[in-house]
């Protein structure tokens, strides 16, 4: 019982992403107030509101709103780094609240690499990554069970172009979900 | 007796498909001067008693390999002023006066049944004497082969050095397809490129070819099942076996100078660490021990020392571990300082340098470290030049690098002063692994 009340609490803004019908108006109109209270509040909250808004008008599940960001599903990084950049945080946590909030998801995390320097030190940045990506999920509330990773380092480019543009957007870990 | 007629043409057929050599797809540029090379006459072998003619022509391979080994500088065949067969016909005055140090000629004869065999002769111009003879018999699909030996004996004849010319490389080619998949392949060619022969295929990545000591085997990286496993695969049978399928990864995989060990990559500790694996017992011996990146291990061709990549200093770089067999003694020692990144060490065959891949500001580029007095030389030139691999006699160095957005291979001189270009028909090439001397 005590688990469920505590569910419920993270549960919550991942029901009003999907704009739950069962949930009534009433559940609704708390939405809009958390938002309004979210605008004053820090970077995280505030985009939770955005989800919630969106919610209303989206029918579908909420990994595939658009408006949502859980739909954003790639996060960026530097060269020869895996650090999580500030603008990422809040997707990594609307990704780690669903995922505290639906404990029979699960998802893949593929680190990738630009190809500049060698392969198999690469194929290692590749797996950094996804494990900083891990790590802040598993920071949020996403249970080690729903995590795996895998480092494809620079042998599966998206861009393939050999400038800093196609590099910029290879350097990137994918969130994947293998079950929803 | 009509169905094994049948079979034997099915068989030839299946033969014909997994064995089809792609000709020349590599074919090598020299792009780079000659400065100093041997000026060698190297005479057309007479093949008029010959009913039908060779698949190749023996003397156009010696020609083009001792050319490309850049220690040669090959007459031009129309410039050759006459065409002797054997030595009673040489004139040496006029090989002289056109400044020839080395001259080349022989003959081809039919021995039946397919057979043939080449005498030829090598001699010093200037001395007026024989520095070599030979006659070898060979089958009519082993031309290029046969061609290559002499070569070898020419170069070690005239350089000091054993010859590489029958060699071979493996190497990965990653192929686009319309629908933007990809296939990887995992091939072996001469070290010419020519008889290419994909020894396998797979629609996930293929990695870090390298050959075993006796070169019979290839140690190699496959994605196949999602995710990076290690396999040993005999290169002439095609059977193969998974050695390391642990948590994370299973990377950078080299064979030992004995053939005993792998040294390998793996993270099933949480971080990637060098591991020594027993190919034997399966027994494994972590060798490195730090939270940065440990990887890329390469053995020292005694035995005794690991050199690997580590950005335990922040940064990519050259480390250097002493080994007692499979275990590590003592605490690894940071080789390399030039240079923002440093990665991809790989000892000479006679230990004395090390080939990496060396960055900065920007360019990526091939350079070799003398041990002895940490002297620094950056060979190439482009900046995406990665996976250095040296010729078992320590002359040429082969690399990958990209031009006009392709994957290429291409080799340059220990020494920096010859560069060449393997082109292959399609796809990106990559991860070049030279052969060790062929036992046979």
């Amino acid at each position: 019982m005590k688990t469920l009340s505590r569910l419920s609490i993270v549960l919550l803004p991942v029901m009003l992403f999907a704009g739950c019908e069962s949930l009534g108006t009433q559940e609704g109109a708390t939405v809009e107030d958390r938002g309004t209270i979210a605008e004053g509040a820090e970077g995280a909250e505030g985009a939770q509101a955005r989800g919630a808004r969106a919610g209303t008008a989206f029918e579908g599940h909420p990994l595939e709103d658009p408006a949502s960001l859980l739909s954003q599903r790639v996060i960026y990084f530097d060269f020869d780094s895996a650090s999580i950049r500030a603008a990422d945080r809040p997707v990594l946590q609307a990704h780690a609240e669903y995922l505290a909030g639906h404990g029979a998801a699960t998802v893949s995390l593929e680190g990738h690499t630009d190809e500049r320097g060698s392969r198999e030190y690469n194929i290692a940045l590749g797996e950094r990554r996804a494990k900083a990506v891990r790590q802040l999920l598993l920071f949020q509330g996403a249970s080690p069970v729903q995590l795996e990773t895998v480092s494809f380092g620079e042998e599966r480019p998206l861009a393939d172009g050999h400038d800093e543009s196609a590099w910029q957007q290879n350097r990137r870990v994918e969130i994947n979900y293998k079950t929803r | 007796m009509k169905l094994r007629h049948l079979l034997s043409i099915v068989c030839g057929g299946l033969w014909l498909i997994m064995s089809l050599p792609l000709q020349a797809a590599l074919t090598i540029q020299i792009t780079e001067g000659v400065v100093g090379a041997m000026p060698i006459a190297i005479v057309p072998f007479d093949n008029s008693t010959l009913k039908s003619p060779l698949p190749y022509n023996l003397s156009d391979i010696i020609t083009t390999d001792l050319g490309r080994s850049g220690r040669f500088a090959p007459m031009p065949e129309q410039d050759l002023i006459a065409r002797p067969h054997d030595g009673s016909a040489v004139r040496f005055a006029d090989w002289r006066l056109l400044n020839m140090e080395s001259l080349v000629v022989g003959r081809l004869r039919e021995l039946g049944g397919a057979r043939y065999e080449v005498q030829f002769q090598l001699f010093d111009v200037f001395k007026g004497e024989q520095l070599a003879g030979y006659s070898i018999a060979f089958a009519a699909d082993d031309v290029r082969r046969t061609a290559h030996r002499i070569s070898d004996l020419i170069y070690e004849k005239l350089t000091g050095q054993r010859g590489a010319f029958s060699t071979r490389i493996a190497y990965i080619t990653a192929i686009k397809a319309a629908d933007k998949s990809r296939e990887y392949r995992l091939s072996i060619a001469d070290a010419d490129g020519f008889n290419e022969q994909v020894i396998l295929d797979s629609k996930q990545p293929l990695m870090s070819p390298s050959w075993s000591p006796d070169g019979e085997k290839l140690v190699y990286v496959t994605f196949e099942s999602g995710r990076p496993e290690i396999f040993v695969q005999e290169v002439f049978s095609g059977e193969r076996r998974r050695i390391t399928d642990f948590p994370g990864l299973n990377n950078a995989p080299v064979w030992s100078p004995d053939g005993r060990y792998l040294a390998m990559t793996l993270s099933k500790t949480g971080n990637p660490e060098v591991h020594t694996y027993n190919l034997q017992t399966g027994a494994l011996s972590q060798v490195t021990r730090h939270p940065g990146i440990d990887t890329e291990p390469n053995w020292s061709p005694d035995g005794r020392k690991l050199v690997f990549t580590s950005d335990r200093g922040g940064r990519p770089q050259l480390y250097m571990v002493n080994m007692s067999g499979a275990n590590k003694s003592g605490q690894p020692q940071r080789l390399t300082f030039e240079g923002e990144y440093n990665s991809r060490g790989t000892f000479s065959p006679d230990g004395q340098r090390l080939a990496m891949v060396h960055g900065q500001q920007g360019a990526f580029r091939i350079a070799v470290l003398e041990l002895a007095s940490r002297n620094l030389q950056v060979l190439t030139d482009s900046r995406l030049d990665e996976s250095p691999s040296f010729a078992p006699n320590g002359s040429m160095i082969i690399y990958a690098t990209e031009s006009q957005n392709r994957g290429v291979l291409a080799a340059v001189s220990v020494d920096g002063r010859v560069h060449q270009r393997l082109e292959l028909q399609q796809g990106d090439v990559r991860e070049p692994a030279w052969s060790p001397f062929s036992t046979q």
